[in-house]
């Protein structure tokens, strides 16, 4: 005969008795967690609304007007990107790595007075002031197209001089086939250090014909006027056939080297970011395409891609013979 | 103390009141991004606002979605897991807008390209996995399936956890190092899923009496 026995409730699944007579404040505590998630949304809610702000650089140093520029290079009949677009939307990670964050902390970093060592293989190292630098040549305005490995891009107006004027002042010696440049690090300045992410000091280089190419720009100012410290203040390098990245910011030393330099993102993933980093839409990266981009701010991606970011004219000849899928 | 025990317990009434404000409130990140298209206030790249924005919802409401077991077994709080369905809806809500705000913004709209994409980016994979792996959750969400189902409903529906694994590499890989947000996301999946893991290792070993 088969007997039904009403299943007995095993012990583990009765409340414990200590617990039965805290139940209320369990769920208080709860309703403490819930109400603790539902405020933390809101609150990051709140932040990325203001992260999509454009940044209003509260407490960058003042700019100043560069006068007398009157030498002009314009590479492209674009449309500029906007001020406030090219000072609001950064990647400089020493003070955060969203978008918003340069214009938000970069005010903190004093860029007055500033040396830049410049050192290595060549016959007149030194610390050289800032204003001696750019008393190196004459100033003048570069209308660049600026291409970043995440696949948006800009049109900038920089103000600078050719790096090739300083790199010949510092007579470098035969020996010196690679330029490698480095970005200041000053912890208390910069908030972003302590999230880490990268081997910083930043570090870049240049093998020695593409730092003295013609196109090769150290910026001290655009439209018009000094460079923001989002901007790399104040003094950073622009190498528009290269992707962002390679276009160092806030430059404290520029060293003469015979063997390729290490750099900040080849160092942190070297499968991704090779050392050349020349502007291709034929070679992926593992996490943007790079066939086209979108040029801010601009909401697709429709801008084609091109060869060298289109200054294949001036610098193709650099690379002849290169492998360019396998040097990267 | 009996008022808040009423506050916690809502009756029938009380629940369906509760659903509609938890329908509008997550209504309000996609009704901000809208006004924010209108308004021209979504940044200097409002693509990627809309992109960053409906991911990290898509995420929130995940967690959210996944908090709702762990809460009740230790609380004995039941009534939350009246809102679950609800809460894993508006993931694949906020999930589906993200999709769809990457096909159009980075592939302007090309379908072929979409599928190369996916085959050559392991982190746009792992984001499609994602979406993927919620697309049959929330087809099976209905009463009709969860009735047909009937105990394998359960076992389906664990497949959440492959999304919020695949949602973490996704997000953390996306960017380029990892550090800020996606570090404090995979962190709060690894709670979430934690809790599962500690049950079900309890079950499978019973403490030693």
């Amino acid at each position: 005969m088969l007997l039904k026995t009403k299943r007995e409730i095993p012990y583990s699944e009765i409340t414990d008795e200590r617990w039965y007579l805290r139940r209320r404040e369990f769920l208080q505590l709860g309703a403490g967690v819930v109400g603790a998630i539902a405020g933390g949304a809101l609150i990051a809610c709140a932040n990325d609304a203001v992260d999509a702000s454009v940044g209003t650089a509260a407490g960058s140093a003042p700019q100043t007007a560069i006068p007398n520029v009157t030498k002009k290079m314009v590479t492209t009949t674009e449309p500029l990107n906007k001020f406030e677009e090219i000072t609001g939307y950064n990647n400089y990670y020493e003070f955060g790595i969203r978008k918003g964050d340069p214009a938000k902390y970069a005010g903190q970093l004093k860029t007055s007075p500033w040396t830049v060592k410049i050192d290595g293989l060549c016959n007149k190292p030194g610390d050289y002031a800032l204003d001696d630098i750019i008393k190196t040549a004459e100033l003048e305005e570069r209308v660049y197209r600026f291409r970043c490995v995440e696949a948006w891009s800009m049109v900038i107006p920089w103000i600078g001089l050719p790096l090739a004027a300083v790199i010949k002042r510092a007579d470098p010696q035969p020996k010196a086939s690679f330029v490698e440049f480095q970005t200041v690090l000053r912890p208390k300045e910069m908030p972003g250090l302590a999230e880490g992410g990268l081997n910083w000091p930043y570090t870049e280089g240049l093998r020695m014909d593409e730092a003295m190419n013609p196109l090769s720009l150290l910026a001290v100012g655009l439209y018009g006027k000094t460079l923001m410290n989002q901007n790399g203040a104040p003094i950073r390098l622009v190498v528009p056939w290269k992707y962002g990245f390679k276009n160092v910011k806030s430059i404290v030393r520029i060293r003469f080297v015979d063997k390729m330099p290490h750099t900040a993102w080849n160092d942190a993933n070297p499968g991704e970011y090779g050392f050349y980093s020349n502007v291709n839409p034929n070679v992926d990266h593992p996490r943007w395409s790079q066939a086209t981009e979108k040029r801010i701010p601009s909401y697709f991606a429709t801008t084609k891609t091109l060869m060298f970011n289109g200054y294949g004219d001036q610098v193709a000849s650099m690379y002849a013979g290169m492998d360019l899928r396998k040097f990267y | 103390m009996i008022a808040a025990g009423r506050v916690f317990r809502p009756g029938a009434r009380g629940r369906a009141l509760a659903k509609i404000v938890l329908f509008v409130a997550a209504l309000v990140p996609a009704a901000l991004l809208v006004r924010g298209v209108l308004t021209g206030t979504l940044g200097v790249n409002p693509a990627e606002t809309i992109q960053l924005e409906t991911g990290r919802w898509t995420f929130k409401f995940l967690l959210l979605t996944l908090l709702v077991t762990p809460l009740r077994r230790m609380t004995g709080w039941n009534v939350v897991i009246q809102f679950r369905r609800m809460l894993g809806l508006f993931a694949f809500f906020y999930g589906t807008l993200h999709f769809a705000s990457y096909w159009a913004f980075d592939l302007v709209f090309a379908f072929g390209r979409m599928f190369a994409d996916i085959a050559k980016r392991p982190f746009i994979l792992l984001g499609f996995l994602a979406w993927l792996s919620m697309l049959p959750l929330a087809i099976t969400s209905t009463r009709g399936w969860i009735r047909r189902l009937g105990r394998r409903w359960t076992h389906v529906h664990r497949l959440i956890y492959v999304t919020a694994i695949c949602a973490a590499v996704h997000f953390a890989w996306k960017q380029k190092v990892f550090t800020g947000d996606p570090v404090w996301y995979a962190a709060a999946v690894a709670v979430v899923l934690g809790f599962r893991l500690v049950w079900l290792l309890k079950s499978v070993r019973p403490a030693r009496a």
